[in-house]
């Protein structure tokens, strides 16, 4: 019984919660929810409400929208911050690619989970910025 | 107890074996009967009741059953007011633990929710062998073998009701030596002790409302802020126990910290807890007696070596939408573990399937599922004429038991069948449904939003496609005013046969 919490240890190694000390990792640890699933299964289902915020711990996971892969996302990316930070649908479906292994914060947790761990929501926003780059270097 | 003899289910093949005779097992035995569905239940307990032969450990549940309700007792709309009881679709077997109250608490005591099972078990004559361990498992030609201490038993498939049972505690150098929520000792012996909880969940704040007569100082620690049901819908700490919470606020003696739990000592007079908390820093606490208000994991036993797979530090197995494990198909689970199964989370929320009010909702879903899928059982879809199909959800979305206790999660499905027309297809899970490909279909759940309306919300299926609706919420509950009519009638336009 003396190992180290091994979801905490999972979270200290990505890059999105690199920032916490041991005591905020550990309490961040347990305000998600560990969750897993299948091939095939859908996490995020385009155009339904209600939906949460997700960081890969395990797997792949294809984006889609109307059924076209427009991204694949695996371990330390995340997904479903758009849906919730904007109070709307999510405008895509995500979908597990092989077994898929999340750390899930409820959407309404969000805000608060975020306001309390800025570090946190700096690194999001770097990773947003990322994806914004590579979006318009795509376009251009 | 009778003899191996005179007992039920003697060792051998049998289409399904159900193991426990918690509620759980109760519960899906109860409709795999209703269905036609032989199958055999096997307990280690000598008696039906499961963990509420022993627990809660203060001895009052955290749930309600109102003995007078909006809905008339022994109907199937009162089961809402009554999550305790199991349920039935005969009045007589209905609503049993309210039966048994005194009026002193609308939350039934431990004794009142066991005599309640144990009159549902009898009255609706079901058959468990009890004092039958089950000790081993594997796969055989067409299904599983279970080794009990009776002997052997065959099944094409196995539902495993065995409850969230056994003591969990998580790993902290030095928890070994601290008692578990199951050996906390009598209040009485805590008179004028300073206690440590490690924990804040239910179980933390249930001992802790019972220490506060008795201890000096009483401290909940455990790394994130306590979850209170009333401001969260669905899991966390229930009003029941927020008068610990209460006396923190106001400065009481009892303290809630937000804290990892470093490790903790056994010294010769008392215990030491290391903490380090995001405000507080680290901190030492020198107290009588520590407890691990942990929670329990599921007593899986040797399932993870046949390859079930599990969540959560291997304390719950992972499962599809209809609680069979993830990995090893034929194997289903009912009772408390299929909280392990959780929907499409809503708003974060994942069900109510850890405590009765839900996973007996699931058990009808279960053994439906399990009557079609592995024996060929044909389930009655009554038929709905077109004009009525509006008032059936709305007056389901208002009234159904399954759509209230299992919000976001259980849904009642009505398909548009190609050759039967509008056909009632019963109570399914949402997440099933949602991903499932199929004839143009309608859904309805009761969903609760960020802003705490309840909206019955409806999940309509055209072309294998389905679209979600959430219909206006009532400030009474009440889902069949004309707005709720009209706004669902014009969603299924064009969808089925016409009226």
């Amino acid at each position: 019984m003396a190992q180290r919490d091994e979801i905490v240890d999972a979270m200290a190694s990505l890059a999105l919660f690199a920032d916490l000390s041991r005591p905020q990792l550990a309490a961040a640890a347990h305000t998600f929810e560990e969750e897993w699933f299948s091939e095939g299964q859908r996490i995020l289902r385009q155009g339904f409400t209600g939906s949460n915020f997700y960081v890969i711990l395990e797997g792949e996971a294809a984006v889609r929208i109307n059924g076209e892969t427009r991204a694949t996302l695996s371990r330390g990316e995340f997904f479903g911050e758009v849906s919730v930070l904007l109070g709307e649908p999510p405008t895509a479906d995500v979908v597990a690619l092989r077994p898929l292994r999340c750390m899930v914060l409820a959407g309404p947790d969000t805000e608060p989970f975020l306001v309390t761990y800025p570090r946190v929501m700096y690194r999001i926003l770097q990773a947003q910025a990322r994806r914004l780059r590579n979006a318009n270097l795509w376009r251009g | 107890m009778a003899g191996v003899a005179d007992r039920p289910f003697p060792p051998g093949r049998y289409p399904l074996v159900v193991v426990g005779s918690g509620p759980g097992g109760l519960q899906v035995s109860y409709f795999l009967r209703r269905l036609g569905v032989r199958h055999a239940v096997l307990s280690e307990d000598p008696a039906p009741g499961g963990m509420f032969l022993r627990y809660p450990l203060f001895q009052r549940l955290n749930t309600w059953s109102k003995p007078y309700a909006i809905a008339e007792r022994k109907t199937r709309p009162y089961e809402w007011y009554d999550w305790n009881s199991l349920v039935a679709d005969e009045p007589a077997h209905r609503s049993t633990v309210p039966e048994f109250m005194d009026g002193t608490s609308y939350f039934p005591s431990r004794a009142e929710m066991a005599s309640g099972l144990a009159a549902f078990a009898e009255r609706a004559g079901i058959q468990v062998r009890y004092g039958c361990r089950w000790q081993a498992t594997r796969r055989d030609e067409d299904g599983f073998a279970l080794e009990t201490s009776d002997g052997l038993y065959h099944g094409r498939a196995v539902v495993f009701a065995i409850g969230m049972a056994e003591p969990w505690k998580p790993p902290i150098p030095g928890i070994d030596a601290v008692p578990h929520y199951v050996d906390t000792p009598p209040a009485r012996e805590l008179a004028g002790k300073r206690v440590f909880l490690i924990g804040k969940r239910n179980s933390g704040f249930e001992i802790a409302d019972a220490l506060l007569p008795w201890a000096r100082q009483i401290v909940l620690g455990s790394p994130r802020p306590p979850i209170m049901s009333v401001f969260a819908s669905g899991a966390g700490v229930r009003a029941k126990y927020l008068v610990p919470y209460e006396d923190h606020i106001m400065g009481g003696g009892v303290f809630v910290l937000d804290s990892a739990i470093e490790r903790v000592e056994r010294t010769a007079d008392d215990w030491r807890v290391f903490t380090t908390g995001q405000r507080t820093g680290a901190v030492e606490f020198r107290v009588d007696q520590v407890i691990a208000t942990t929670g329990f994991s599921t007593p899986l036993r040797d399932l993870p070596a046949l390859g079930v797979a599990t969540f959560n530090q291997g304390r719950l197995p992972r499962q599809t939408p209809y609680w069979e494990s993830s990995t090893v198909p034929g194997i289903y689970f009912a009772g408390a573990v299929t909280q392990g199964a959780t929907g499409i989370r809503k708003h974060g929320h994942a069900g109510n399937s850890a405590g009765v009010a839900g996973s007996r909702h699931n058990a009808r879903a279960l053994a439906t599922h399990l009557a079609r899928t592995h024996f060929g059982v044909a389930i009655p879809r009554p038929a709905l004429r077109p004009d009525e199909v509006v008032t059936f959800l709305l007056a389901e979305a208002t009234r159904a038991p399954e759509l209230w206790n299992q919000q976001a999660y259980l849904a009642r499905v009505v398909t548009c069948d190609p050759a039967a027309g509008w056909v009632d297809d019963g109570i399914a899970p949402l997440a099933a449904y949602v991903d499932a490909a199929g004839s143009d279909a309608v859904a309805v759940t009761v969903e609760t939003d960020a802003n705490g309306d309840h909206h019955p919300t409806v999940y309509i299926r055209r072309d294998g496609r389905v679209n979600e609706h959430a219909l206006p919420a009532n400030p009474l509950l009440t889902f069949e005013g004309e707005k709720q009519r009209t706004e669902l009638a014009a969603l299924l336009k064009d969808l089925g046969p016409q009226p």
